[in-house]
């Protein structure tokens, strides 16, 4: 059934805290071993070893800089995965009904045996979460793990999805947004977790925490006893200094009259 | 988007393919017997062939009857049930004209609107695509529509019609591509908007996920072809509208319609290769592209 639930029990799903997100994407090798050897079709690689290897994964990490208009440029990294929408518009798209939200938890899934493999889903999906498998021709996306969530052969700790289980910085939280209570919950309203192109009207359930504010008032905070320090010239001297001074005065250098 | 040749032979062909059905299903021009058989042969050799074309690019085409299931919200499945809808209808409406030399007008105009409504929901797959802003406005089933039923007039031989629905093609056409031109500005989304991080400065795509390429760069930041499209834009209008307006000007035997509908798909083919070259999908966002 591919119409979308009116609303889920339980809505599961990330915060990725861009703050404490060192780009080290142990979650997407976790991801992919962990999806290659359990829940369907396994992820599979082209030209592994090659010149030109591809491959499909249901994480990506993606680097950003920022450049604020007074302040040093900032690093940022970027985990990507598939963000759960309440209005997502990859499940209503399928002709099959192979894609669907489910009511209980809200984790948005594929019937890979219904999966014509046409595509619609990932070219209606604006945050390039699904990705047909070259191997396979069905569709993937990230499952939130819902082999280990829910698994009791597993030691309770293992319980949650196997990017946030492997996460060494804990940038990866998994929870229940519906439960106000939740550590997910708390997590967003304290660092105003926020939502990947809110135009689109997808309202994802995962939710991305900004890094925090960095030093920026570098002026206002310089030590009181700086100024008692000994000036350091800049201007050099020695040999250094006699060639910059001929330099200068050479035809074309900036005291050397017209170029 | 990636171009994908399936993809594009499908609209190209089954957009006339139907339209023709259409017209002929309004009684335009009335046929009987042998005549109408071969109207009818090259209808449904264009719809099928193109249905057929279209299932090329399913990873799974045997299991492509599953499709039919999800008309409540999809319109890739209501798409399906159209087009078989149409074909079946006219179907019996032709098999009247062809064997018995009997038109059942209500047939055909049931038939003509099932066809009619088959282009409208291939166009609506696309115009739903809200990723794409290219496509995700109304000038995307205006121009799948007009361009159905000027090939249609066409290929019915109806130069009357033909005439000035092509001129309208041409208009729907073009304001496609206007409008579109300036569709992903102005839908607001931007590399800021995909990181949450645009209030905090300048954001710029440092470092890709992996150093190589992967399905969303092969199948959606489709760049190759984007530099040649204003010259291609002028061969598809060239091919499309302009040679086949003059060869049914100057003459109206059946060799001038035949290669004026030649030209006609052709220049559809380049229009349609173009829709699908040009279109931005909002996740080459994400990799710095567009």
């Amino acid at each position: 059934m591919t119409t979308l639930p009116t609303s889920t029990d339980r809505k599961l799903g990330l915060v990725i805290d861009l703050d404490t997100c060192v780009g080290c994407h142990a979650c997407v090798i976790s991801c992919k071993g962990w999806n290659t050897e359990n829940y369907g079709a396994p992820l599979s690689d082209q030209d592994p070893y090659g010149a030109n290897p591809t491959g499909t994964f249901l994480n990506r990490v993606h680097s950003y800089e920022i450049q604020p208009e007074a302040a040093p440029a900032q690093l940022i990294h970027f985990p990507k995965s598939c963000l759960h929408c309440e209005d997502a518009p990859c499940v209503t798209v399928c002709p099959t009904g192979a894609s669907y939200k489910r009511v209980e938890d809200g984790i948005v899934l594929v019937n890979e045996s219904d999966c014509i493999g046409c595509g619609l889903c990932a070219w209606a999906c604006p945050y390039g979460a699904r990705e047909m498998d070259a191997e396979e021709k069905v569709m993937k996306k990230c499952t939130l793990c819902v082999d280990r969530i829910y698994n009791e052969n597993l030691p309770e700790e293992d319980r949650e999805p196997a990017c946030v289980r492997t996460c060494p910085a804990g940038a990866r939280h998994f929870g229940d947004f519906a439960d106000p209570d939740s550590n997910v919950s708390q997590l967003t309203a304290q660092r105003g977790g926020m939502d990947l192109m809110p135009e689109m009207g997808t309202k994802p359930v995962n939710k991305y925490l900004p890094p925090r504010p960095k030093d920026q008032s570098l002026k206002e905070e310089v030590d009181i006893l700086a100024p008692f320090l000994e000036p350091i010239t800049e201007a050099p001297k020695g040999f250094l200094g006699w060639l910059d001074k001929a330099l200068d005065a050479m035809p074309g250098g900036p005291k050397g009259g017209s170029n | 988007m990636h171009p994908a040749p399936s993809v594009i032979l499908f609209s190209t062909m089954s957009g006339a393919g139907f339209g023709l059905l259409a017209f002929l299903g309004l009684g335009l021009p009335v046929v009987t017997g042998g005549l109408a058989f071969g109207y009818f042969a090259l209808a449904y050799l264009l719809a099928v062939g193109g249905l057929i074309a279209s299932t090329f690019h399913l990873g799974h085409p045997e299991r492509a009857m599953k499709a039919f299931k999800q008309w409540r919200s999809s319109w890739l499945s209501r798409e399906g049930i159209c087009a078989v809808a149409a074909l079946v209808v006219m179907a019996i409406y032709g098999a009247g004209l062809v064997f018995f030399g009997t038109r059942i007008g209500l047939l055909g105009t049931i038939g003509a609107i099932l066809s009619f409504g088959t282009v409208f929901t291939t166009s609506m797959i696309y115009t739903q695509i809200k990723t794409v802003p290219r496509w995700n406005n109304t000038t995307t089933p205006a121009m799948f529509l007009s361009i159905c039923i000027a090939g249609g007039a066409l290929l019915a031989g109806e130069v009357k019609f033909a005439v000035p629905l092509l001129i309208l093609a041409a208009a729907a056409q073009i304001g496609h591509w206007l409008f579109g031109d300036r569709a992903l500005a102005e839908s607001g989304t931007t590399l800021a908007t995909a990181t949450g991080l645009g209030a905090r400065g300048e954001v710029r795509a440092f470092e890709p996920p992996h150093t190589g390429t992967n399905y969303l760069l092969n199948e959606f930041v489709y760049v190759i072809g984007r530099k040649h499209a204003l010259k291609l834009r002028i061969i598809a209008l060239i091919l499309m509208i302009a040679v086949p307006l003059a060869l049914v000007l100057l003459g109206q035997s059946f060799i001038f319609i035949a290669l004026a509908a030649i030209s006609h798909l052709v220049g559809v083919f380049t229009a349609r290769w173009l829709f699908f070259a040009q279109a931005e999908h909002v996740v080459g966002l994400y990799y710095g592209k567009r």
